[in-house]
């Protein structure tokens, strides 16, 4: 019995191994220690978590080395590093967020913030306000209207580019040359970066109707540069998997080609040509850099997309940053700008989220 | 008539693109025309865009340092080593940092960020002033071209994450099999089995974060407290093409604005050309890998 036992211990399969519940106590002393170090310099709970992290991994790896062998040490401090690696990739995420909120929600909350524009408001009006200390006058309204309006064009002449590129892509190009060439073509375009594409509406528009021709719909060209790549590559990628045996059982009803996307294809892809097109918004509504160039910086609410200046949320939260209101207090401008970027961080998940909702409500249903 | 329209709007791409290099190049010509002291800088066209130019690089370098292991990492993690339960919603997450626009990063970078690296940055130069690279006096506000190189790795990391994920998760499975059934850990099926496949895709997965972090301007406009071209990384300094655009091209006029377009040209060119390579590679890798 005894001889057996021992046997068993020392068999080639479970030598060397350390316990299970090793990494549990290695665990709750790396805790315990560091929190413990962290007192005698001072305690932080960031530094906390990272020594933590730190004595763990180190303390796994060291003891799996000297019970286990070099191979499962390795594995384990890769383990680590690529653990490490993604916390630590979360800390911006959350760092964003959290100053965001901070900053934005005092702003957000500041009443007509969204229902009115910064249309006379001037320095003397910020300081004013902080003076006296009554709450910061001015709002994003004008600058939401604009980002709404601009996005809605861009939307406007992206989709059908984009959806029918797709089709010909998908229905027609059949692999041939020139479909190969768009193809690339598109891939290239979704790298072309934002401020060029501004660059190339302002000189095209500057070109037609004069130089300084700054206007809403300036923006909306520029951000369809920009948008319509992304709509090709999603609307294609929806449009590829729709059953080839649909086709062809509409092609056997003797139903054309053309008739066959718009009645059988299309409905059966579009919950994920809309959730394409939503993140599609999402994307370009928080670009900055064209509107910068293209739709100047306006104060006043401007509903007219063919003429004007005209405001967007990301360059309000730009220009407040960068020349506030009142250079001598620039505390109302911040408030502003973190307000707005609060505001739009809001638009981009709603987006996100509904372009989630939209695929599963729309989805099509499939028979099993 | 439907199969022209679809043909009409595949080749308005085509022609837009080109119309992008065409009304770019138009404009920019005033630009090489003009004498050379009338250029800002008033040394030539040449002398003004290359500290920019190199500005650009050296953002861009200090950005794939950072975003590419950490990149490959994260999207290892979330193919290979979270449970499977939870490896969908932490895709999801790290998405979500692609989806924050890129002024409120800027804001973060300008605001939070270079406030909190100004210690380290006096740290460096105090310590490590000897290498050029951390040469003093450090920034007093932290707006350097490191704090911007840093905030454009977070923006260029979901791009590079996202990409090596699914190529990743599309190496064979039975060779990683295999290899676990020999005996190999986790980390050697990797190593053995998925990274030589995916070696390809990581590199074009880098080329993209490249093009896109060449051409980010929000980051570097709002971050960087802006300068002539300098070695030290935590001075306050150098300036990129993007950036340049973004800050001047409103109240120009004439021939800065020409001048302005030039440089727009020069950067839509540097981007294309590192956006193709890495496409070219992509496709290369996806004809031999049944892909796709």
């Amino acid at each position: 019995m005894v001889t057996l036992m021992t046997e068993r211990k020392r068999s080639a399969l479970t030598r060397g191994r350390l316990p299970k519940y090793t990494p549990h106590v290695i665990a709750v002393s790396a805790v315990v220690v560091a929190a413990a170090l962290m007192s005698l310099v001072g305690f932080n709970i960031f530094g906390w978590a990272v020594l933590s992290a730190v004595l763990f991994a180190t303390a796994n790896v060291v003891s799996t080395a000297l019970v286990e062998g070099r191979r499962k040490a390795t594995d384990k401090l890769a383990t680590s590093v690529v653990a490490g690696a993604f916390l630590v990739a979360l800390l911006p995420l959350v760092s964003v967020i959290w100053t965001v909120l901070v900053n934005g929600v005092p702003g957000l909350l500041t009443p007509g913030f969204l229902n009115t524009s910064m249309n006379g408001v001037t320095g003397a009006v910020d300081n004013a306000s902080v003076e006296n200390g009554t709450p910061v006058l001015g709002g994003a309204y004008h600058a939401l209207v604009g980002s709404v309006l601009i996005t809605l064009w861009a939307t406007i002449i992206s989709v059908p580019v984009g959806l029918l590129t797709a089709i010909y892509l998908v229905e027609y190009g059949a692999r041939n040359r020139f479909s190969k060439i768009i193809t690339f073509l598109v891939d290239v375009m979704t790298g072309i970066p934002s401020i060029v594409a501004g660059l190339f509406a302002a000189a095209f528009f500057a070109m037609i109707l004069g130089p300084g021709t700054k206007t809403g719909f300036v923006a909306a060209v520029a951000l369809s540069v920009l948008m319509i790549p992304v709509v090709v590559r999603s609307s294609e990628e929806m449009l590829k998997i729709v059953p080839n045996e649909l086709r062809e059982a509409s092609y056997a009803l003797g139903v054309r080609k053309w008739r066959t996307i718009i009645k059988v294809v299309i409905p059966t892809a579009i919950s994920g040509i809309a959730s394409g097109v939503t993140l599609a918004i999402a994307r370009v509504i928080g670009e900055t850099a064209p509107l910068l160039v293209t739709a100047g910086f306006a104060t006043t609410i401007n509903m007219n997309v063919f003429s004007g200046w005209m405001a967007s949320l990301p360059t309000l939260i730009y220009t407040q940053i960068m020349t506030p209101t009142s250079p001598s207090n620039s505390d109302p401008s911040t408030q502003r700008a973190w307000a707005a970027a609060l505001l739009l961080i809001i638009l981009v998940m709603l987006l996100n989220l509904g372009a989630r909702l939209v695929a599963r409500i729309f989805a099509p249903k499939t028979g099993r | 008539m439907f199969s022209g329209a679809a043909l009409g709007a595949g080749a308005l791409i085509v022609a837009v693109l080109f119309a992008v290099a065409l009304f770019l190049v138009v404009q920019a010509l005033p630009t090489f025309g003009a004498p050379a002291a009338d250029i800002t800088g008033g040394r030539g066209f040449f002398s003004y865009i290359f500290p920019i130019v190199i500005g650009t690089l050296i953002a861009a370098t200090i950005a794939l340092l950072i975003a590419t292991p950490v990149g490959v990492a994260v999207a290892l993690f979330t193919s290979h080593y979270a449970p499977r339960k939870l490896a969908r919603g932490l895709g999801y997450v790290v998405d979500l940092l692609a989806a924050i626009p890129s002024v409120v990063y800027g804001a973060w970078g300008a605001s939070y960020l270079a406030s909190q690296l100004k210690g380290p940055y006096q740290w460096l130069a105090d310590n490590l002033g000897w290498i050029p690279l951390f040469g003093g006096p450090a920034s007093g506000t932290g707006k350097t071209i490191l704090t911007a190189g840093i905030v454009l790795a977070v923006m260029v990391l979901p791009i590079i994450a996202s990409l090596t994920r699914e190529i990743f998760l599309q190496a064979p499975m039975l060779h990683q099999e295999a290899a676990l059934a020999l005996g190999a850990t986790r980390w050697e099926m990797i190593r053995m089995a998925v990274l030589p496949f995916a070696r390809g895709g990581i590199i074009s997965a880098v080329m993209l974060g490249l093009g896109r972090a060449l051409g980010e301007t929000m980051a570097v406009a709002l971050v960087l407290s802006s300068g002539p071209l300098i070695a030290s990384l935590i001075r306050s300094g150098n300036q990129t093409i993007a950036a340049e655009i973004a800050l001047d091209f409103p109240e120009a006029f004439g021939l800065r604005m020409h001048e302005l377009i030039a440089a727009g040209l020069v950067l839509f060119l540097i981007t294309l050309a590192v956006n193709m390579v890495a496409r070219w590679i992509i496709n290369r890798h996806s004809e031999f890998s049944g892909a796709n």
